[in-house]
């Protein structure tokens, strides 16, 4: 069976980290930006699984995988409670509205 | 250990088949590609029959014992005494219906969303075992990712309710999500514990583990287990949103909650998902504490006799064994039926909460309840290895109990599913 | 062959739901294809033989960060979709950088020869307990990989076909099996992950914490 090799899922990893820097660039909304993190923490993971899978490097890479998988979780709901709080506060979660500390 | 739990699957004896009936050579390219993609078609057809069969079944069953309780007869005309054709009529009838989208709703997500819940309850099917070594994915999380798998179904509702554009229905998807994501936390602490007493995430070494008589199933394994069996049902109940905690669907409030909005056929595939969901979390009560695909009272002995027996032209393929198998099948789904049976039985009988109760119940009472018989079942075999220095009350300790199984009699085990005997 | 052709189904559309990620601008919508783009990540664990990452990426990315996101939406829109468009300008600015970052990327990971490179790091690590693993798995090893021998490539992940599942666990609890620090027969197992894992646990609940004191119901500023 053909193997498809690390360079095809490095890319996949790639265009996943960029969509996600790109989408947290150009978002507006606190919940896009977010949406963006996660795609890049993706990214990042589909790399270390594929270096695990493909270089003699064993289980390290989806261990970390799995600590960004949960970590990222964890700073979804951080980053939610605070979506939430500045939503309360200027009542819309377009953060180009959250500009009160410039000086 | 699991080198015993190899089995020839379906793939590997379409292989073996077709190379000895015709003249190709068992490791050519061509043949294994053939195999694979015909044993995936096999396999995802026997699973939608099941998903798709079964439904059928269950709509049937709730009207008929909802008219039992209620004192009335239920469907009595289609298709002879019993109304056994009326889910079928009830589904062409509901096929026919207009498809129709509301002008408020976002058309895309409106339509994806019934596909989304039927796909997440469709996968689960996926890992589910139907006998012993009759899966169609035989992953070693076994457990983990139908747990997973199921948890995908709330993502589906919550998308339709939103996008339907309508109040009722965002009430109801908020309190449906709300729900089912709060009752997946007790839900899987009280998996955990008879995972934890098999040490092992592969329903294949859970199931094994619990062969012989229904002492062994794992609800009778310590008085925490045989709480968390009762926890966990209730918990499921509500995980797949039936009475009491129907909350979502509730008529008198809410019209018919994330579901309003819909119509025809992607209406009745939320019911597809729904009623799929109710046995796949009853078969997993059944694998997880009810001695899965062994009947517990020594006829699957007589099945297990046969095992390895008729193993003829086909290297690697037993007709014994494929009976044992279908005898199993025919167990587990039993059980899960008795199971689904007893989800009607209450949805007719109790009244619904209120959705703070529903809440309430969640979170004040069965996570802390899971979480204390978790805690207690992983303390049970230490306080009884300290007082009766062993690690059981009585019989003997699972570990050697599979250890012996596996190692002095290595059960050759033949997983196959080509008949479409189900 | 088959894993070629799943893995370019599940590639393309881990791929698109990104770039439709970015290219909605309704905010629901993103979520949905955020969850289609997420699935295939973990479609794609499977194919690189890591079952239960492939399986926690389900139940903790699209069965919870997702659905926590889409609560968010409903939680914080003002009106029915909103939608908080992004100027064209800027949208034009961010595709051109995020064509060149993507440019700069894909350049480099294929100016890399990366079987080279994998044969120059230290070869399999010759593992005191792998022999035991490999019992288990051989009879399945057998069967599934007959047509698959020319992958002499003996890596742990592979031989196993994504049974992960006890050296992770045993990883995490600060054993490492899989992976023997000595050359020659001697023994030394590498050290696991279990401080990192402690860490991650106390992380967690600091989470839940702090997540439940800045979401709380506070007073509303009056709309103005």
């Amino acid at each position: 069976m053909g193997d498809v090799g690390l360079g095809a899922y490095l890319m996949v990893g790639a265009v996943l980290f960029v969509c996600g820097v790109v989408c947290m660039a150009t978002k507006r909304n606190g919940i896009g930006i977010l949406m963006g993190v996660e795609l890049v923490l993706n990214g990042a993971n589909v790399n270390f699984v594929a270096f695990s899978r493909y270089t003699s490097l064993g289980l390290d890479g989806q261990s970390t995988a799995l600590f960004v998988v949960v970590l990222a979780a964890a700073e979804a709901a951080v980053a939610l409670a605070i979506a939430l709080n500045f939503y309360n506060n200027h009542l819309t979660i377009d953060v180009d509205r959250g500009n009160e500390l410039h000086g | 250990m699991y080198g015993s739990l190899a089995a020839i699957t379906l793939e590997d004896f379409l292989v073996r088949t077709i190379s000895y009936l015709s003249s190709i050579p068992a490791d050519s390219e061509t043949l294994a590609f053939t195999a694979f993609i015909s044993a995936a078609f096999i396999h995802a057809t026997l699973l939608l029959g099941l998903f798709g069969g079964l439904p059928v079944f269950y709509i049937w069953l709730e009207r008929k014992v909802a008219g039992r309780i209620q004192d009335r007869l239920g469907p009595t005309r289609v298709g002879g005494s019993f109304g056994w054709l009326q889910t079928i009529a009830d589904g062409i009838k509901l096929i026919q219906k207009e498809d129709l989208i509301p002008k408020d709703a976002d058309a895309l997500i409106f339509r994806m969303s019934p596909y989304l819940a039927t796909i997440a309850s469709f996968a689960a099917f996926m890992v589910l075992p139907i006998a012993d070594g009759w899966v169609a994915v035989a992953a070693e999380c076994g457990a983990f990712l139908i747990l997973a798998l199921m948890s995908l179904e709330v993502l589906g509702i919550i998308l339709a309710g939103y996008s339907s554009g309508s109040k009722w229905a965002l009430f109801g998807a908020m309190r449906e999500a709300a729900q089912m994501v709060s009752y997946e936390i007790p839900m899987a602490i009280c998996a955990l514990i008879p995972l934890l007493i098999a040490g092992s995430l592969n329903f294949q070494v859970i199931g094994r583990m619990q062969s012989g008589s229904f002492l062994n199933w794992f609800i009778f394994h310590d008085p925490f287990t045989f709480l968390a069996f009762f926890c966990y049902f209730t918990v499921a109940t509500a995980s797949v949103k039936r009475a009491p905690f129907d909350l979502a669907e509730a008529e008198s409030e809410l019209v018919a909650g994330f579901h309003t909005e819909y119509s025809g056929f992607r209406w009745s595939i939320f019911f597809l998902a729904e009623y799929s969901s109710m046995f796949a979390v009853s078969a997993v009560a059944a694998l997880l504490f009810l001695g899965g695909w062994h009947d517990g009272l020594m006829i699957d002995g007589i099945f297990g006799s046969f095992r390895g027996a008729g193993t003829g032209v086909i290297d690697g393929f037993s007709i014994g064994t494929y009976v044992a198998n279908l005898f199993g099948a025919a167990v587990l789904i039993t059980k899960a039926c008795l199971l689904v049976f007893v989800q009607i039985w209450v949805r007719w009988t109790l009244p619904r909460l209120r959705i703070d109760q529903v809440m309430t119940t969640c979170l004040k009472y069965l996570v802390p309840i899971s979480c204390f018989l978790f805690l207690m079942a992983v303390l049970w075999p230490l306080v009884l290895a300290s007082t009766m220095s062993r690690p059981v009350m009585f019989g003997s300790p699972l570990g050697e109990k599979s250890a012996s199984a596996s190692v002095v009699a290595p059960v050759v085990v033949s997983s196959n599913r080509t008949g479409a005997a189900r | 062959m088959i894993e070629q052709m799943l893995f370019w189904v599940f590639a393309i559309l881990t791929c698109g739901g990104a770039i439709a990620v970015v290219a909605t601008q309704n905010v629901v919508r993103m979520a949905f294809w955020l969850v289609v783009s997420l699935g295939s990540v973990a479609a794609l664990f499977f194919l690189l033989h890591a079952d239960f990452l492939g399986a926690a990426q389900l139940l903790i990315y699209v069965g919870g960060t997702v659905v926590l996101l889409v609560f968010g939406v409903m939680l914080t829109a003002s009106g029915p979709y909103t939608q908080i468009q992004t100027s064209p300008a800027e949208g034009l600015l961010g595709a051109g950088v995020g064509g060149l970052l993507l440019f700069v990327l894909v350049s480099s990971i294929g100016s890399v020869d990366w079987v080279e490179v994998s044969s120059r790091l230290p070869l399999e690590p010759s593992a005191p307990f792998v022999s035991d693993v490999r019992l288990e798995s051989r009879a399945e090893e057998s069967l599934v990989n007959t047509r698959s021998a020319e992958e002499k490539q003996g890596l742990i992940a592979r031989q196993q076909g994504g049974r992960t599942v006890r050296q992770l666990g045993m990883g995490f609890l600060g054993l490492r099996p899989d992976r023997n620090l000595k050359e020659g027969g001697a023994r030394g197992l590498a050290p696991g992950y279990f401080l990192p894992f402690e860490i991650v646990s106390i992380h967690l609940l600091v989470v839940l914490i702090g997540a439940a004191y800045l979401a709380r119901a506070k007073r509303r500023v009056n709309a103005g």
